[in-house]
């Protein structure tokens, strides 16, 4: 038995009296895709960024590798290069140029050159399509284009996990489709990811396992077979219901 | 103006105020008070930008770490901005060199500036930090996410685009702080209004403020059109953003 590459155990989390999210038990193995279903609100995005520790827990265990990254005792910058996150607002830096939006994390945290921080972004957005738009600022880009950028952002300290939270929610329906081929290439090369997502259909293809969020709970989780075909909760189908009656599976 | 122009009392006027005799012999010495107003402003001003930004980047940090930090960075703004600025410059330019202390400079030129800078940079400060509070707290959150500190995150993300927001109203604290260096005239510094007022108190006659209000009026009239022309620029461009 391998570690889990992150392992959650009884997190909650609550904006002053509000509960977000109680008692959340997640494991992710290495090269694993989980995905995160579940209405809005039920606290995707708060459970990714409690991960990634852009805002603190209030109680549980969050491990990565089989270290506690919650503990206080590990240094959170750290940790955060150990995972790329990327958000639906794509939220590049609008001041920078794209390259300089991928670069500033290598130069700035590992202290790289910044021919060699460039020449590796360089070669990152060939990678996936983007050489031509190294010298533009974000706001000439397309949305798909800027949300790809933020992934190759999120890829150059190259984590070990990658969180993506609604990436596509956010696109014009046409522009999805470049987005979600970018994140299946990723699971090709071997990455470990968990995605908050409303594309079904997506999260069918592509996760190793799908978890249903409910009201801060993780209610029902497995196979992508199994939950969407056979769930087990009345909630999970409820949800399930309302996503097909939308004509989103 | 027309009654003043039409009045009985407009010789008087014209000669106590606007003679051009007496402009033209008070003009020398105050335009050499008023090139070492220029000085004291300049470099006041980059003082001002500079320390006025580190004052608010202290205040926009997170966390109970930098708790103490924020508290003295709150105090100071809030005393100061208590204070008559006028009496922070007699505070400092007089009160300073009577201590006599060693080491210590006694140019009230030095604490003249010095109590500007200070006065002014906690008014600055609140306008960056309006700037800071403008820049949406995803770049932050993006910032960090990719492993910036907190201070990097700042420097390289949010400040920049802060400023960006803010340059208007640090436009209009540079005309501000452009009249308000001749306070330090009241420490008897002779600057471009003290040597208007040294001309009437020996000639009894006005026209050496209107030749430094001439001098005044060049500069900030300049930057004030400045100011409204990149203000108006910058609400075009963003509108053009925005659709
Ligand atoms: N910073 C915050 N302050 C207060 N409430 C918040 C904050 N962020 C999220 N919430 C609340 O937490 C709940 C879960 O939000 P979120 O994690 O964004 O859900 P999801 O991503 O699944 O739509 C919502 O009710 C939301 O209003
Ligand atoms: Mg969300």
């Amino acid at each position: 038995m391998s570690v889990p590459k992150l392992e959650i155990e009884s997190l909650s989390k609550a904006f002053e009296s509000k509960v977000v999210l109680s008692d959340v038990d997640l494991k992710v193995d290495p090269h694993d895709v989980v995905c995160l279903i579940g209405s809005s609100g039920s606290g995707k995005s708060t459970l990714l960024k409690c991960i990634n520790l852009l805002i603190p827990i209030d109680g549980g265990d969050i491990r990565l590798d089989g270290l506690s990254i919650t503990s206080g005792e590990v240094n959170p910058n750290q940790v955060r290069q150990e995972m790329g996150i990327v958000f639906q607002a794509f939220n590049l830096f609008p001041h920078m140029k794209v390259i300089d939006n991928i670069t500033l994390g290598p130069r700035k945290v590992h202290g790289e050159d910044r021919d060699v921080a460039e020449e590796r972004a360089r070669e990152l957005l060939d990678q996936f399509n983007l050489s031509e738009k190294a010298d533009d600022y974000p706001d000439r880009l397309s949305g798909g284009q800027q949300q790809r950028v933020a992934i190759v952002r999120a890829l150059a300290h190259q984590p070990q996990l990658m969180l993506f939270d609604e990436v596509t929610s956010a696109l014009d329906p046409e522009l999805v489709a470049e987005v979600l081929n970018v994140i299946r290439g990723l699971k090709e090369s071997g990455m470990t990811m968990l995605i908050a997502t409303h594309e079904m259909g997506f999260a069918r293809d592509v996760s190793d396992r799908v978890c249903f969020l409910d009201q801060g709970k993780i209610l029902e989780q497995g196979p992508p077979n199994e939950l969407f075909k056979n769930p087990q909760q009345p909630r999970t189908r409820q949800f399930l219901q309302r996503i097909v009656e939308a004509g989103r599976l | 103006m027309w009654v003043v122009l039409t009045s009985e009392a407009w010789p008087t006027v014209q000669r106590q105020f606007f003679s051009w005799f007496h402009f033209r012999e008070s003009f020398p010495d105050v335009l050499s008070g008023f090139w070492l107003d220029i000085q004291m402003f300049l470099v006041a001003e980059v003082l001002i930008l500079v320390f006025a930004l580190v004052l608010a980047m202290i205040r926009s940090l997170r966390g109970p770490a930098f708790f103490p930090l924020r508290a003295i960075v709150v105090t100071y703004i809030d005393l100061i901005r208590g204070i008559p600025m006028l009496l922070l410059i007699l505070l400092l330019g007089f009160g300073v060199p009577a201590l006599q202390l060693s080491g210590v400079p006694t140019s009230r030129i030095f604490w003249g500036v010095a109590a500007l800078v200070i006065s002014y940079s906690a008014y600055t400060a609140e306008v960056y930090r309006a700037g800071i509070e403008s820049v949406h707290e995803s770049q932050r959150m993006s910032a960090r996410s990719i492993g910036l500190t907190q201070v990097q995150a700042l420097r390289f993300v949010i400040v920049p685009q802060a400023i960006r927001n803010v340059i208007p109203a640090l436009l209009n604290g540079l005309v501000s702080l452009q009249k308000d260096v001749a306070l330090v005239f009241v420490l008897g510094v002779r600057e471009g209004l003290a040597e208007a007022d040294i001309y009437n108190a020996r000639t009894f006659n006005y026209t050496s403020y209107i030749a430094a209000a001439v001098l005044f009026l060049l500069i900030s009239v300049p930057i004030a059109r400045f100011t409204d022309w990149y203000t108006e620029r910058d609400r075009r461009r963003r509108q053009a953003m925005s659709t």
